[in-house]
């Protein structure tokens, strides 16, 4: 056919349309992503005061592992990690469900009710919820009120209570946010197969656990992965809610990079150290998720 | 048994929307009220909200901060829903496999944390102001260059594209329309759901952005409204009133941009094409 003499130059011709369609973006991303990432690792064998940077070898990587205000940054960061996202995540699950039932009332409603949290900025919904959590707040004098609590909880001032409320705030603010996504995808799923299976004799929970979550198993995986790399980046909550007290027991690794970069006398330097363990702890948790999420298949 | 299911399937939505909304309600029921009030604990709409307005901006620079924001977050969302698709287009379009491995490459930056890089991103605009300072810290292109482009968006348009009609291009080609041409006159007014969820979505993350800004920015007129909020919310001697005034204010244009687009944004995000 004539397609095939003239197919040759004009696929060469489409190629290079293609190229040209993606370049802007990929450049963009070489500049603001790859490049700085490289810059950081070069950074993280150099120590000094501000600009003024020398090669210092692995001294900043020593100092990391005897450093306990890392070791902290690093221990609340996994809790927080721990415990939220878990929680998070089922909670967006179940609730998607019920909001993907065929005969539930109400649903835009709840759908946007449930999503409401995530239009809020991070520093706005923080300050709320440091005034929402004070001693003298308006949680504790509910709770006091229906006699939940005798006496107010120090949700802010507390070490272990100060973190429980960063676990809060998190989980208000995203769960809705995650539920958008499965949601869409379950209703992407065929009805037909839950029909399948309740004609089989399937219980609520077995449909759950044998369709749902299988089907859903890559949005989840997409969601947790994203989720733990958001929790690892935690920094707006903190800083506005606790500002990583008491006493650095809700600090984070990204306010404390922060820290050392822009409010402790700046050593960009061993800033960058401790920004490539959030680099390691991010490979290392994405692998495993994904072997997690290949696994039991 | 199935009436008592549906009543705990209730009572559970129901307690669910109100923990969501309930921090909502207290904001705009604060920002009615006097500093005092707010402090006892109030649950009534009061009658200080004008009060409230004018003493905001009459003692902290909310004007500006909300005009500085306005530009940031615009000028990104264009300038990301234009690279962002013409990139998820080309990916899906003219695919290849040398292509598809660049995607992947592309993806991997979702895995960069920021604050892996913001170290190296302010040296990086700190020398570039020493040469070229219209572009470097403390201007509107510090902040919009590094957080215009996301690999996110990147997959999301080219995951949208998956769906589009490619006879659709055909057509175009025949009628003589050039590449460039077959993306702007066929592809952009067919995938308009999928920009405007993207746009959403961009417009929020911009918005509310609050750590690069107050890195790249140093002069306090240039301040965006996430750092003037955090300002007022960390002062000694704070005035509810006037705060949750302010924390309102600046929910308004996300949640106005979500509510009116919200249609496109569920249709979006399951990547339909309509």
């Amino acid at each position: 056919m004539e397609a095939t003499k003239k197919g040759m130059g004009s696929q060469a011709k489409a190629n290079l349309t293609g190229w040209a369609f993606i370049s802007v973006a990929c450049i963009m991303i070489v500049i603001f992503y790859f490049y700085p990432m490289i810059q950081a690792f070069i950074l993280s064998f150099k120590s000094g005061n501000g600009m003024n940077l020398e090669f210092v070898g692995f001294d900043n990587y020593i100092r990391l592992f005897s450093d306990t205000t890392f070791k902290a940054a690093l221990f609340n960061t996994m809790i927080y990690l721990i415990i939220q996202v878990p929680v998070m995540i089922l909670f967006a699950l179940f609730i998607s469900v019920l909001l993907n039932s065929s005969t539930l009332k109400f649903k835009g409603f709840f759908r946007t009710a449930m999503f409401l949290p995530a239009v809020t900025s991070l520093v706005a919904y923080s300050i709320i919820f440091k005034y929402l959590f004070a001693t003298d707040g308006l949680i504790n004098k509910m709770l006091m009120k229906v006699h939940v609590l005798n006496a107010p909880i120090e949700w802010i001032t507390d070490p272990f209570w100060a973190k429980v409320t960063i676990i809060i705030a998190i989980t208000w603010r995203w769960t809705g946010y995650n539920m958008i996504f499965y949601l869409s995808s379950l209703q992407n799923i065929d009805n037909s197969i839950y029909e399948a299976a309740r004609i089989d004799g399937a219980s609520a929970t077995r449909q759950f656990f044998g369709i749902t979550i299988p089907l859903l198993k890559p949005i989840i995986l997409f969601t947790s992965i994203t989720s733990t790399i958001g929790t690892l980046q935690l920094f707006d909550e903190v800083v506005n809610i606790t500002k990583g007290g008491p006493g650095n027991s809700t600090l984070s690794i990204s306010q404390y990079i922060y820290n050392l970069s822009f409010k402790y006398s700046s050593d960009f330097g061993y800033a960058a150290t401790v920004s490539y363990s959030i680099v390691i702890i991010i490979i290392i948790l994405a692998i495993l998720q994904f072997k997690l999420a290949g696994d039991d298949k | 048994m199935n009436k008592l299911k549906q009543i705990s399937m209730y009572s559970f939505l129901i307690i669910a929307s109100i923990v969501a909304i309930f921090p909502f309600i207290w904001m705009i029921i604060s920002a009615t009220n006097e500093s005092k009030d707010v402090t006892k604990g109030t649950m009534l709409p009061g009658t200080h909200l004008f009060e409230n307005i004018k003493n905001l901006f009459a003692t902290v620079d909310i004007g500006p901060a909300l005009w500085n924001s306005a530009k940031i977050s615009i000028t990104t969302t264009i300038l990301a829903l234009i690279i962002a698709s013409l990139a998820g287009y080309g990916f899906e379009v003219f695919r290849t496999k040398a292509k598809d491995r660049v995607f992947s490459l592309m993806l991997a930056s979702m895995m960069i944390p920021f604050a892996a890089i913001m170290v190296p991103l302010f040296q990086m605009f700190a020398k570039v102001s020493s040469v070229a300072p219209a572009i470097g810290v403390d201007t509107l292109a510090g902040v919009v260059l590094p957080t215009m482009t996301t690999a996110f968006l990147i997959f999301f348009f080219r995951q949208n594209a998956k769906m589009f009609p490619r006879d659709l291009l055909e057509a175009g080609r025949i009628d003589g329309l050039t590449e460039l041409g077959l993306f702007i006159r066929v592809f952009m007014p067919t995938m308009k759901t999928t920009y405007a969820a993207a746009g959403i979505i961009t417009f929020m993350s911009s918005w509310n952005n609050y750590l690069w800004p107050l890195i790249v920015l140093q002069s306090p007129e240039k301040r965006t409204v996430p750092m003037l909020i955090s300002n007022l919310g960390s002062s000694y001697t704070p005035d509810y009133g006037i705060i949750m005034t302010a924390v309102v204010i600046s929910t308004i244009p996300t949640a106005l941009v979500f509510f009116f687009m919200q249609k496109h944004f569920v249709a979006g995000m399951t990547g339909s094409v309509k």
